[in-house]
């Protein structure tokens, strides 16, 4: 399947997705922010209907729109009691512009459908470009804060107890949570990038018991799980979202009866 | 030492203590007791600068790292880090294999002393109520602090359990010279392990002897 230009690059783009993401994904379970996540990537999707419009790349859009949401949600949500109301109240009204976006905008609707769900085909090699330096970038700022991150993620109380800025910290993660989620969308799009955002990383959550191998094992899951979906995808012509989704839906499944039968043992 | 001199706490118009006077001595093992809302966790806050004060002067050396054991923590069954990997979240990255090493040996050393050693892989999420306690306690003391803050620790323990915890604090307490503040509702702990209280009543805090205290200033509501 590498004889193809459009396989290799698929292939070394969701690489860097499934590195990406499994990282950021372990933060994202442990910060309870599963449901900004997938509300973040729907307001990639209106992002990139917004880029289509006035002729910047969808992908400039979309991270236009998700950093300036992800911090809106992070300001209003202070209190957590407040969090998904304003979430809900953010993603409502970008869903609507996206929609109108797209509906101003002259591109078809198979353009919706790739942004929405995702393709292998659609990637350019500039695109992939692109796509390994933001990757880079967002492991850089994990890295950076890897042990202050990683500490207001498993022990909010704990971190504000020991001084950390943990107000600092929020803003920097949702910074980085908002370009994994446009950086994903590229490969399983908008609706699903947030499968790669949280399964991966709930699921290492019953496997092992540090922070370090949460993010092997998170990364690994990703990784297998973008690398079967390209493979079947190519083989049977089926979306490759399914196939990811699948993938990492059973194995969480798994994980969750491993835990249960660990526990009963 | 720890001194606070006329000092003043208000958030906006609302006054919560003024013409506070006392002297925490190092090493002391201090009872803060009073209802709920008396300001008890306010003052604390203002020691580890986390609040500032409204007025007056509160004397505290810098140098003198605190260690806080929150009341609260947001750890449920599916928590998933072990006890010891919760400890270590307290360290900070080190790129030198010799510090990493001596990281290595104060854990183990702080697991030994607050003898969690052998529950050390076990996730947090299904420690008991005491062990989740110590291994709070353990978190805090990796900073090698002077000052430790206990929070209510001791509120959702058995009474076994909370016995063998302020033993433990009071082991580290006499061992190591430990300053500990203890917020607590509980007056048979208070009466067992402390000398002095703080007693925080209508707007101000008092020092007082542990022989004066009694068991109405240990009420959870205001008078």
């Amino acid at each position: 399947m590498f004889g193809y230009e459009f396989m290799r690059e698929a292939f070394i783009a969701s690489t860097f997705i499934a590195i990406t993401a499994g990282i950021v994904g372990v933060f994202v379970v442990s910060r309870n922010m599963s449901f900004l996540s997938h509300t973040l990537s729907e307001i990639g999707f209106a992002g990139a209907s917004f880029g289509v419009l006035i002729g910047i790349s969808p992908l400039a859009g979309m991270i236009l729109f998700t950093m300036v949401s992800s911090v809106a949600v992070g300001s209003l949500s202070t209190e957590s009691s407040r969090r998904e109301a304003s979430i809900s109240t953010i993603s409502s009204l970008f869903i609507g512009l996206g929609i109108l976006f797209l509906s101003l905008s002259s591109q078809s609707s198979s353009y919706a459908t790739n942004i929405l769900f995702g393709s292998i085909v659609g990637i350019s090699a500039k695109e992939v470009q692109q796509l390994m330096i933001l990757a880079v970038v967002v492991i850089v700022i994990i890295m950076v804060f890897y042990k202050s991150l990683a500490f207001d993620s498993f022990d909010h109380i704990g971190a504000r107890a020991a001084g950390l800025k943990t107000r600092f910290l929020s803003v920097a993660f949702l910074i980085t949570l908002a370009l994994s989620v446009s950086i994903g969308s590229q490969i399983v799009g908008s609706m699903l990038v947030f499968v790669l955002l949280t399964l991966p990383g709930a699921t290492a959550r019953y496997l092992v018991h540090s922070v370090p191998k949460l993010i092997m094992v998170s990364v690994g899951l990703s990784l297998a799980g973008v690398w079967l979906g390209l493979y079947l995808a190519f083989v049977t012509n089926w979306p490759v979202t399914f196939f990811i989704s699948s993938f990492e839906v059973i194995v969480y499944f798994l994980g969750l009866s491993y835990k249960n039968w660990k526990l009963s043992h | 030492m720890i001194e606070a001199r006329n000092l003043e706490k208000r958030f906006g118009k609302q006054l919560v203590f003024k013409d506070v006077n006392f002297k925490i001595n190092d090493g002391e093992f201090i009872s803060l007791v009073g209802h709920n809302g008396s300001g008890k966790t306010t003052l604390v806050k203002i020691l580890m600068g986390l609040e500032k004060k409204s007025g007056g002067d509160i004397l505290i050396d810098k140098k003198q790292t605190i260690g806080y054991v929150p009341q609260f923590r947001n750890i449920d069954l599916d928590y998933p880090l072990d006890i010891e990997q919760f400890v270590r979240l307290n360290l900070k990255w080190k790129l030198s294999p010799e510090k990493r090493r001596k990281d290595n040996e104060l854990v183990n050393e702080i697991l030994e002393k607050t003898h969690l050693t052998e529950l050390k892989h076990r996730p947090l999420g299904l420690a008991s109520g005491g062990e989740k306690q110590k291994a709070y306690l353990a978190q805090s003391l990796l900073n090698d602090p002077k000052i430790l803050i206990l929070d209510e620790s001791t509120a959702s323990l058995d009474v076994e359990v909370k016995m063998q915890l302020m033993d433990l604090v009071q082991e580290l307490n006499k061992r190591f010279k430990l300053t500990v503040i203890f917020i607590t509702h509980d007056y048979e702990l208070s009466k067992k392990y402390t000398k002095r209280a703080l007693f925080f009543e209508n707007k101000t805090i008092k020092p007082i002897s542990i022989n004066d205290v009694s068991e109405d200033m240990f009420e959870l509501g205001g008078r």
